[in-house]
């Protein structure tokens, strides 16, 4: 199908009343509880996705869309006022916005992160309706062999992407591999890992993996750093609305964020905070300004946060057209698909067009309806953040346990739910990354899957692994991924990439 | 990061080597259960509901390797010092609501999960936040079972109803 017809048959589906409901109620919600500090957006959509346990998929997923892209505009607000970011793309925001809010200029520094998301919100969905095809019509040739290779390029750049050592994120990654085997397995029959114990024989659920690990793990963690955990509100004062000089010095970093955060985030490697501190980084050396970064540059916001949306919506590219989640949030967005037994990839731009190109046009609609949210009622959003903290935890805790209970009624899956809850707590404080492990749990079961497939073509045949072009150009940027960061810190000065330097989760 | 960004010897991590042995043990249960399922592989494809588990048993065993490495170059990262307090105040509080569910239902259960979890922020007064989670849940419980048509497990207030 083409694009444009296509994504204007996608809007009239969309602007249908109940579907401008769901998508209202999404971005409502999905501000409100991003707006939260410490949420992300990932944990955003984890949180809500009982809420839309009995809907129509149309409906919920539309609903998605919009607590997706609300979640991440939330994330900004708390981010900016609080400096705490609720996922390692946030980290720019949180450093650059926060000191601006420090100075007093809270306002701008929250419009033109709004507006910027706005921007890069709008061109890369629209992006994502004129590359989706693409992909679409290259994923309909690859073979099982070529997707066991997507998945070995996943797998390397979530590890080696997020945190800063190469170790950690393995050891994270094969964490989530492990939790991934439990289970029946598919083709034998056979229980791996399960202990005797029946509610193992499924598997463990993406969600209470997801919520388990980011909010129980994240709330013991926070507690237990006791009052050092704290963050002081920045009061907004003053007006929202950004001076001639801010628009002057915001519009070139929204594009230019944009530019990078899209094809960055549409790679089959993801990652948003790399495009958000590149962003950063060129910001800070095309400024008229550099002696302001640090202090609250206003492109420092700009740029950072225009890439970190630019690329959430280049995320949905992999994740729609090949089923690949190359971000903890696409996961989330996955397991909101399997819930109703869709599976994203190729197939389902031919099987289900209709809820496709309805969910990118409920993007493009959502975006509008943030921009209207976030800019003037501003300050109902910041009231939020003032909640004492034990209630919020507490309240972060209850809605946590009632979403795994309402997917599952058992206390099994609750005390999964605190297990996995202990062990984010301890690699939080042993300082792991916690998003592969989900990335793992999710691909891992898929990638044996394909990798059985493939050598049952090839009759057992190692060979065929490597003998298709595009499971080789795979495992080549697979290598780069790997290998890339160690040549480039190697070649470069110590100094010119301090930012990338950092562990970032 | 393993090029050393300090040169000053670190005493090796103690923690690390907890780390590293809980992988090891994790990687021998994982082959342990492999081997359990037999060695069976497929005609076709060569390999067995084993293969993949032994493969992922192996590399977690290469990692707390990597990681001993790590804890005696001095790599492993500082950690904050925590308090323990709070962390088995919530843990408490998790495990209460896992315990009463079954007997005393959603509301009340959650409930305690959310005075314990106030508790470990440190607001010490029960005799609000217990009744005030028990509202919330059960506020919860109607919005999720009427409106949600969700089942959660009901108790002596849900049969009130």
């Amino acid at each position: 199908m083409d694009s444009i017809p296509a994504l204007i048959h996608g809007l009239s589906i969309a602007v249908q009343p109940h579907n401008l409901l769901f998508a209202l109620i999404g971005v409502t919600l999905g501000t409100a509880v991003g707006v939260l500090p410490g949420i992300g957006p990932a944990l955003t959509v984890a949180l809500l996705l009982p809420v839309t346990f009995k809907l129509d998929p149309g409906g919920s997923l539309i609903m998605f869309a919009g607590i997706y892209y609300g979640g991440m505009y939330g994330g900004s607000t708390s981010s900016i006022l609080l400096n705490t970011p609720g996922e390692s793309a946030s980290m720019i925001t949180a450093l650059e916005g926060n000191a601006m809010a420090k100075r007093g200029r809270g306002g701008p520094a929250l419009a033109t992160s709004a507006i910027g998301s706005f921007i890069a919100g709008l061109i890369a969905t629209i992006g994502l309706a004129i590359i989706a095809p693409l992909v679409v019509k290259l994923a309909l040739a690859f073979g099982p062999e070529d997707y066991f290779a997507l998945m070995v390029l996943a797998f390397t750049t979530v590890s080696a992407a997020f945190g800063g050592s190469a170790l950690r994120g393995m050891t994270a990654l094969f964490i989530g591999l492990a939790l991934g085997l439990v289970g029946i397995d598919l083709q034998t029959g056979q229980a791996r890992l399960a202990f005797g114990i029946p509610d193992l024989l499924d598997g463990i659920e993406v969600t209470t993996a997801a919520v388990g690990m980011f909010a129980i793990g994240e709330t013991l963690y926070v507690a237990s750093l006791g009052s050092r955990g704290a963050e002081k509100i920045e009061p907004v004062r003053g007006s929202v609305w950004m001076t001639i000089e801010d628009w002057k010095r915001s519009w070139k970093p929204w594009l230019r964020g944009t530019v990078l955060g899209f094809p960055i985030g549409a790679l089959p490697a993801g990652g948003a905070e790399i495009p958000t501190f590149l962003s950063y980084s060129i910001e800070k050396r095309l400024s008229v300004k550099p002696e302001e970064f640090g202090q609250g540059a206003i492109e420092g916001v700009a740029g950072p946060e225009a890439a970190n949306n630019a690329s959430a919506a280049g995320t949905l590219v992999p994740l729609l057209t090949l089923g690949l989640p190359t971000s903890a949030t696409a996961a989330m967005m996955l397991a909101g698909f399997q819930q109703y037994g869709l599976n994203p990839g190729p197939l389902l731009f031919t099987t289900n067009p209709d809820l496709v190109w309805g969910l990118v046009a409920s993007l493009l609609i959502a975006n509008f309806m943030l921009l209207v949210l976030n800019l003037p009622l501003i300050g109902v959003w910041v009231r939020l953040l003032a909640i004492p903290r034990p209630f919020l935890y507490a309240g972060i805790l209850v809605f946590a346990t009632l979403g795994t209970l309402g997917a599952n009624p058992s206390p099994v899956e609750l005390s999964m739910l605190f297990g996995l809850g202990f062990l984010g707590f301890l690699m939080r404080w042993f300082d792991y990354p916690i998003a592969p492990v989900i990335i793992g749990l999710i691909l891992g079961p898929v990638a044996e899957q394909q990798l059985r497939r493939a050598l049952a073509i090839s009759q057992g045949d190692l060979t065929t692994l490597v003998s298709s072009p595009i499971a080789i150009v795979l495992y080549a940027v697979a290598a780069m991924a790997l290998f890339g960061p160690m040549v480039l810190r190697w070649l470069l000065p110590e100094k010119s990439i301090p930012v990338l330097n950092t562990d970032t989760d | 990061m393993t090029d050393g960004h300090s040169p000053e010897k670190r005493r090796p991590d103690k923690a690390a080597f907890f780390v590293a042995a809980a992988l090891f043990v994790t990687a021998a249960v994982i082959a342990w259960d492999a081997h359990g399922l037999g060695g069976a592989v497929s005609r076709y494809s060569g390999i067995g509901a084993a293969t993949v588990p032994y493969f992922v048993a192996a590399i977690i065993a290469l990692l707390g390797i990597g990681t001993v490495r790590a804890a005696l170059k001095g790599d492993f990262p500082e950690r904050e010092v925590i308090e323990f307090p709070p962390v088995i105040w919530i843990s408490a509080g998790l495990i209460g609501q896992i315990l009463l569910l079954k007997t005393a239902g959603f509301s009340l259960a959650t409930g305690w999960l959310f005075a314990a979890t106030t508790r470990g922020f440190g607001y010490r007064a029960l005799w609000i936040s217990f009744p005030a989670g028990v509202a919330i849940s059960f506020l919860l419980y109607l919005a999720f079972t009427r409106g949600l048509e969700l089942t959660l497990p009901a108790g002596i207030l849900e049969h009130l109803l």
